[in-house]
């Protein structure tokens, strides 16, 4: 499968195989967690507090609404062991976390999911932009991200060796609440610099994955030193976040790049995702489409709903627009019904993921002001 | 519903991303403008110089005589703005309508700025000390003394991010055009229609449209990226902004201006001739302007002031904006008008501090989605009153009692002091001060500016370096 595939919509056929592989597996993934033998403390513990039995009564995806909303907080603080499945126990365990600019950051465990993750991404990614064996450029944030090994295992898993620059956001999030924007601009400037020496040292870097804010930053001072993107070598990019929307999009390929992919060179495909969810892909971004940008999840991997604001278990209709809640179904990580700060519209079923998608995912409007985006 | 698209060196740009402007009241969009990202300014600011060589073109005189006609146009031309055509009254009506100002506030605005680019050369007269236009663009020459002179340009365009709350403070960018250097505007959120109006009248008077650059979006990331990407840029904001940009010569910030009346010791006796002078600097343009006193200070009777300015402020009443006398601007911003109230509540709480408006009602008026405040007049027993400059978006004025030795100190940064005193010795230390900005002797009224003097800083010495230039015999 690759993302030059159709856009022709997928056959029911299609939608209902993919909708029985999800139900077996949330019961396979459930039965994981919730058995003695395999499931993490943590959620045996909380089987205790459960009016229902998860064991006997989840027969189905739908059945996870039983489970009480997920709550973010229990991801902060220790013992991060908690949250280790008995089954995974002889495993090396990473843990990743998320936010933490102040107070304690969120974590979750991993062991090989963001390897999985990123080996099904790579199947998305065509090899004429992503030419297998090229070597990758990393820039964006890595400390205690899954970022960093996530894509330099892309990069080794299409045969290639990946160069890493790292951002730390909480630094600049802090440079940005105390009103140092010279700072952080420099800090930025530091990094791109960084990424323009490894670019044009002859490591034949050909694929990169950056955040919209450091892609933007990199295409530019390489237009002020008389360069472009194309010009190093880049042909494949990969991004992602709430930064990436339609406008930046087009901002990008038709300024940045200097037009589409068949002009320019340079293919750049969006993803979604955070360190709780696999990554969710994208179906083909275009002129043709107004540059929209509609995501799948990685089924039956991870899930991506959009629900009513106020009644969260109800999935808007197509076109609608509600927040985007998360499921994560793997025997690492199992999260029931997270719901995310972002909201957007849901789409309809499309040929390479024939499952529910989310479209326009922008912050979530009713917290609006409580988030800091785009800040690398 | 006018689509307004954002202009990249005079070029509509077609965004995906874009906004509504909604009426204040009823939130019926007015306007649909299409938004851009600081990516877009930075890759355009490389292009400033060709803004600057294409009104280079153009001698400064016929600049001048296109400027004069572009304010003449603003005023009273119907003007292609956006995807429709603006007559005059449609852009009070759309001003009104987003901003929540009263129409005979926008319609004054009109006037104000239509002065200045009518008499853009008398202004720039003044602002340049009388020096020829023509050194300025040569970069050097004779000023008659038979000595060189040499000003250096330090940008090809100036930035701007433009607030929403305050059409006046167009008149300190207008002249910028008649310099030979371009424009880059972000206009405010809901106040798009001065910027686009002027860049229309500018234009159709034969300003070359690639001297400016107008972007919508959030104010944040725009804000910043012209900022940076700008040699020189002012910006409009808070305290807070104030702080931020503080030494930066890059930057001019304009903030509150915490204007004040100063009534000196040999004329306090007579304050009550002076009591319309007070209320007028306190409530024109609806105390919105850095222009308004936010204190007067004086020796003695300031509790007879204070009552004095109550009664002809407290009662004014909140009118629809059509009605010919509205002068109370709505607060938009959900919760922010109650935000301020529960702040003077506090500071009327303060030992030594009265609330002398409290007989007259309510101050705080509640028309959801939008509230008012009426105006309000503290009286501060002492200069060391910790509120005594405090100064709000809307006609809220402090009576501070201090003597005259004691209100140079007290009195801190001031934009405009209307100090009315004949005594020499205070008039010098008046004029000694560096904390005043504008200085008015006499019974002037605040918010009267002479347009033709220098405002909040001079346009010429932020723009320009004098150097020193030789030629060779």
């Amino acid at each position: 499968m690759t993302a030059s595939s159709t856009s022709s919509p997928p056959l029911p056929a299609a939608i209902d195989q993919a909708r029985a592989a999800l139900d077996a597996h949330a019961v396979e993934t459930v039965q994981w967690h919730f058995h003695e033998s395999t499931g993490c403390p943590f959620w045996l513990d909380k089987k205790n507090e459960l009016n229902f039995d998860p064991l006997t009564e989840i027969r189905g995806f739908d059945d996870l609404k039983k489970f009480p909303e997920f709550q973010d907080e229990w991801l902060r603080g220790g013992p991060v062991r908690r949250w280790v499945p008995r089954g995974l126990g002889d495993k090396p365990v990473y843990v990743f976390e998320t936010g933490g600019t102040t107070g304690t950051p969120k974590s979750r465990i991993a062991c090989e999911d963001f390897r999985t993750d990123y080996s099904l991404f790579s199947d998305t990614l065509p090899d004429k932009h992503f030419p297998p064996g090229s070597n990758w450029l990393m820039l964006g944030p890595s400390g205690p991200r899954r970022l960093r090994l996530a894509v330099e295992h892309l990069a080794q898993h299409r045969g290639g060796i990946c160069f890493c620059i790292d951002l730390d956001p909480r630094w600049v999030i802090k440079c940005l609440k105390k009103g140092w924007i010279d700072h952080a601009n420099e800090y930025k400037k530091h990094c791109i610099d960084q990424a323009i020496t490894i670019l044009t040292s002859g490591h034949d870097v050909r694929c990169m994955f950056g955040t919209p804010k450091l892609i933007e930053a990199l295409c530019l001072q390489l237009e002020e030193r008389g360069t472009s993107l194309a010009e190093v070598g880049i042909t494949g990019i990969f991004s992602g976040g709430t930064e990436f929307t339609p406008q930046w999009t087009k901002f990008c390929v038709e300024e940045l790049f200097g037009g589409p992919p068949e002009e320019s060179g340079i293919y750049m495909t969006p993803t979604y995702g955070n360190t709780l969810m696999g990554l969710a892909c994208s179906e083909p971004v275009t002129a043709a489409n107004a540059y929209k940008i509609t995501y799948h999840a990685p089924q039956p991997r991870a899930v991506v709903e959009v629900v009513d604001f106020d009644d969260t278990d109800r999935v808007v209709g197509y076109g609608e627009t509600g927040r985007t809640k998360l499921t994560t179904l793997t025997k690492e990580f199992f999260v029931p019904g997270f719901l995310e700060r972002d909201e957007g519209e849901r789409e309809p079923p499309h040929a390479l993921y024939p499952w529910d998608g989310v479209s326009g995912v922008r912050p979530f409007s009713r917290l609006e002001g409580g988030t800091t985006v785009g800040v690398y | 519903m006018i689509e307004l698209k954002s202009i990249r060196w005079g070029v509509p740009y077609e965004s995906l991303d874009i906004d509504e402007v909604n009426h204040f009241y009823t939130g019926e969009p007015v306007a649909r403008v299409h938004t851009v990202g600081g990516g877009i300014i930075q890759r355009d600011a490389k292009n400033a110089r060709n803004a600057r060589r294409a009104l280079q073109a153009i001698p400064p005189a016929e600049l001048v005589d296109r400027l004069k006609k572009a304010g003449q146009l603003f005023e009273s031309a119907t003007l292609p703005v956006g995807d429709t055509q603006q007559s005059p009254d449609d852009f009070i009506a759309q001003q009104s309508a987003t901003t929540g100002m009263p129409v005979a506030m926008c319609r004054a605005n009109v006037v104000k700025n239509a002065f200045v680019l009518k008499n853009i050369d008398r202004i720039l007269e003044c602002l340049t000390r009388g020096l020829s236009l023509e050194i300025l663009a040569r970069g050097y020459g004779d000023e008659g003394r038979g000595v060189t002179v040499s000003y250096q340009a330090q940008c090809d365009a100036l930035g701007a991010v433009l607030p929403s709350n305050s059409p006046g403070v167009h008149t300190l960018w207008l002249p910028v055009i008649a310099l030979q250097m371009g424009l880059v505007l972000k206009p405010g959120s809901s106040e798009p229609w001065t910027p686009y109006r002027v860049f229309a009248a500018m234009v159709e008077a034969g300003i070359p449209a690639e001297a400016f650059c107008l972007y919508n979006g959030a104010g944040g990331d725009i804000g910043g990226a012209i900022l940076s990407s700008c040699r020189r840029s002012m910006i409009f904001g808070g305290p807070q902004t104030v702080a931020q940009y503080a030494g930066n010569e890059k930057v001019q910030v304009h903030g509150p201006g915490f204007s004040k009346v100063l009534l000196g010791d040999d004329c306090v006796d007579d304050w009550e001739t002076h009591v319309d002078l007070l209320v007028d600097s306190v409530y024109r343009n609806g105390g919105r302007s850095c222009l308004n006193a936010s204190s007067v200070y004086a020796s003695r009777h300031t509790k007879e002031i204070a009552e004095a300015m109550a009664a002809k402020l407290g009662p004014i009443e909140v009118l629809p904006p059509d009605n010919p006398d509205a002068g109370l601007a709505a607060f938009t911003i959900e919760g922010a008008a109650q935000a301020i109230w529960k702040s003077i509540e506090n500071d009327a709480r303060a030992s030594g501090v009265t609330h002398m408006t409290e007989p007259y009602g309510d101050r705080l008026v509640d028309r959801p989605p939008v509230a008012y405040l009426r105006p309000v007049v503290l009286h501060h027993a002492s200069h060391e009153s910790e509120t005594r400059n405090k100064e709000q978006m809307f006609p809220m004025v402090n009576v501070v009692a201090c003597p005259q030795d004691k209100m140079l100190t007290a009195i801190g940064p001031t934009l405009i002091c209307s100090a009315i005193t004949n005594d020499e010795a205070f008039r010098r230390d008046l004029v000694n001060s560096i904390d005043i900005d504008r200085l008015n002797l006499g019974p002037v009224p605040t918010p009267q500016v002479d347009w033709l003097q220098p405002h909040e800083g001079n346009l010429i010495e932020f723009l320009y370096r004098s150097r020193a230039l030789q030629v060779a015999g």
